[in-house]
């Protein structure tokens, strides 16, 4: 027989429990729930079309690999693919080069409030619209533009400048810039400063400190930025459309003229597919090597 | 920095570097809202005069205001729900212990480095099957998974800097959850959630891929800005641009000022 004192305990424990349970999922699970609806069901979907079939312009499920079979068939998929890639390796490498003297200023020249107030500037153009900024690129380095007139001002030709790789690079500095600051800073600003002072004591010359003390100790903030510099380039098209002048077929391009085209949808998801696996071996391994031990 | 410390290079080097950076950052806007205002058609540095006839034009068009509409409702109803899920996951994640967390988080984390043209073809393709395609709850739908992952950063980086024994302190001394929420966690949050409110709207009011890929007929006005950009020279661009620079930059600004006055005050108490 149980106890009169534990009957009444238990159902209000319970209730207790059940409480606490429902308050838990109520703050748990909305935010998971809405991306699993709309993130990880539209891509599986995108995963499904890839293996499905067109006939006379109807998207058919099917179970087939015949569009992966003429996607990776494709020389000029893999010309774009390659091109692709490295166009974005090189622009995040030559952002992070250009960022670093700012990031480094930041850091170390800035007191910590102007370094705050500096950031929150840098970071602002981020959120503003990407496509008015390329069209002003466009004013700026087409011919008569600006850069132009101030060359020919200068004396000499004024070419146009657009339909280049510099072109392409200032759009893809354009939009990563902004993050790549933001990571070199705080990798850099979080350097541990005893470390620094150290080696300044044991007589370390001033760019031995930054080769051997500062860029080792923020090297995975560094790398992060490079590998988000690499992610927005990589996945950008409106650089390449309207910088690049169409002249650089790119994969996010592939994409949408598959699409647009001949609503060629499981060939698009397929390229779409190929992209996301490189995106995610390259950050996979630039993320491994950020945090690799030393030595 | 330790005052002995000696750089590498010059401080003017550095300071050099950026000023560079800056100029690269801020010439495209500084040179829109220049040309906003130019008499000429086409936008050279030989500048004829001054004239606001292309504000007169872009608010005087219709379809232009139509995308202004759009997207003004887009970006304020995302902001909402993208907030509100924002802070539940980042207050979960604070607060409980839970089966997957980790695997939450990384779901959480995961959507800004999906391409967003590989995103709004998928999202396209799924909308096009329940039935939602071409319309703006389509749009707001897909634009909560982008801007979500900033407003929990935002709101989880703020949370980091309560004290979580005073929430569990208030319930011992028999408070509801509700209650210590309200009174505890809330209000030192507000400046975060605020923050968060302002820069999804940001996110959301610049979005243009996928806008463009399942919004249909329903154009934002960065899609509008897009199938411009297809056409000729056109100098409303300008407008719209300066137009909507002033409204991101002026929410980025006071999500920031909010932010920084939050971290200075944090600063000087360390101080004290």
């Amino acid at each position: 027989m149980t106890s009169p004192a534990i009957a009444a305990r238990t159902p209000a424990r319970r209730f207790h429990f059940l409480f606490n349970r429902a308050w838990q999922a109520l703050w748990v699970l909305p935010l998971p729930a809405w991306l699993l609806l709309f993130f990880a069901v539209p891509l599986g979907l995108l995963v499904a079309i890839s293996f499905w079939s067109v006939a006379n312009y109807r998207l058919t499920p099917d179970a087939t690999l015949s569009a992966w079979r003429y996607v990776l068939g494709l020389d000029f998929l893999w010309a774009s693919f390659w091109r692709s890639y490295g166009l974005a390796m090189a622009s995040a490498v030559a952002v992070s080069l250009l960022a670093f003297p700012a990031s480094y200023a930041m850091a170390f020249v800035a007191a910590p409030r102007q370094r705050l107030i500096l950031l929150g500037l840098a970071i602002a153009p981020f959120f503003t619209s990407y496509l008015v900024r390329i069209y002003s690129w466009q004013v700026f380095l087409a011919e008569g533009g600006v850069i132009s007139s101030i060359v020919q001002a200068l004396g000499g030709k004024g070419e146009s400048l657009l339909n280049t790789y510099f072109a392409l690079f200032l759009g893809h500095a354009t939009l990563a810039l902004p993050v790549v600051l933001i990571l070199q800073t705080i990798a850099l600003a979080n350097v541990d400063r005893t470390g620094i002072s150290a080696a300044a004591n044991l007589g370390a010359r001033p760019g031995a400190i930054l080769l051997r003390v500062i860029l080792p100790a923020a090297r995975p903030g560094l790398t992060l930025g490079l590998l988000f510099a690499f992610l927005l380039s990589y996945a950008e098209f409106v650089s390449a459309a309207y910088l690049g002048g169409g002249a650089f077929q790119t994969l996010p391009i592939l994409v949408t003229d598959l699409v647009r085209a001949g609503q060629q949808w499981p060939r698009a998801a397929v390229v779409s597919l190929l992209m996301i696996a490189s995106l995610l071996a390259t950050a996979f391994v630039t993320v491994l090597w950020a945090y690799r031990e030393k030595g | 920095m330790p005052p002995h410390l000696k750089h590498a290079m010059p401080k003017a080097f550095w300071i050099a570097g950026l000023a560079v950076v800056f100029l690269l950052l801020y010439a495209p806007i500084l040179s829109a809202v220049l040309f906003s205002f130019s008499a000429d058609r086409f936008p050279s540095l030989n500048m004829s005069g001054f004239s606001t006839q292309w504000y007169a034009q872009v608010l005087t068009d219709r379809a232009m205001l139509e995308a202004l509409w759009n997207s003004l409702t887009v970006a304020g109803i995302t902001a909402l729900i993208a907030t509100t899920l924002g802070f539940a996951a980042a207050y979960a994640d604070y607060r409980f212990r839970f089966f997957g967390q980790k695997a939450v988080l990384a779901l959480a984390l995961l959507p800004p480095t999906v391409p967003l043209v590989i995103l709004g073809l998928a999202m396209l393709a799924f909308f096009s099957r329940i039935g939602i395609a071409g319309t703006l709850t389509a749009v707001v739908a897909a634009h909560v998974v982008i801007a979500a992952p900033f407003a929990m950063a935002v709101c989880r980086l703020r949370l980091a800097q309560l004290d979580e024994t005073l929430e569990t302190a208030a319930q011992n001394l028999g408070a509801q959850p509700s209650s210590a929420l309200i009174r505890i966690v809330l209000p030192h949050t507000l400046p975060a959630i605020l923050a968060a409110f302002l820069i999804t709207f940001a996110v959301s009011f610049d979005e243009y891929v996928i806008a463009w890929f399942t919004g249909g007929l329903n154009q934002t006005i960065p899609v509008a800005v897009l199938n411009t950009l297809q056409g000729q020279v056109d100098p409303t661009i300008h407008v719209i641009g300066t137009l909507s620079f002033s409204v991101t930059l002026t929410l980025v600004l006071i999500a920031l000022a909010v932010v920084l006055s939050q971290s200075g005050g944090a600063m000087s108490k360390e101080e004290t």
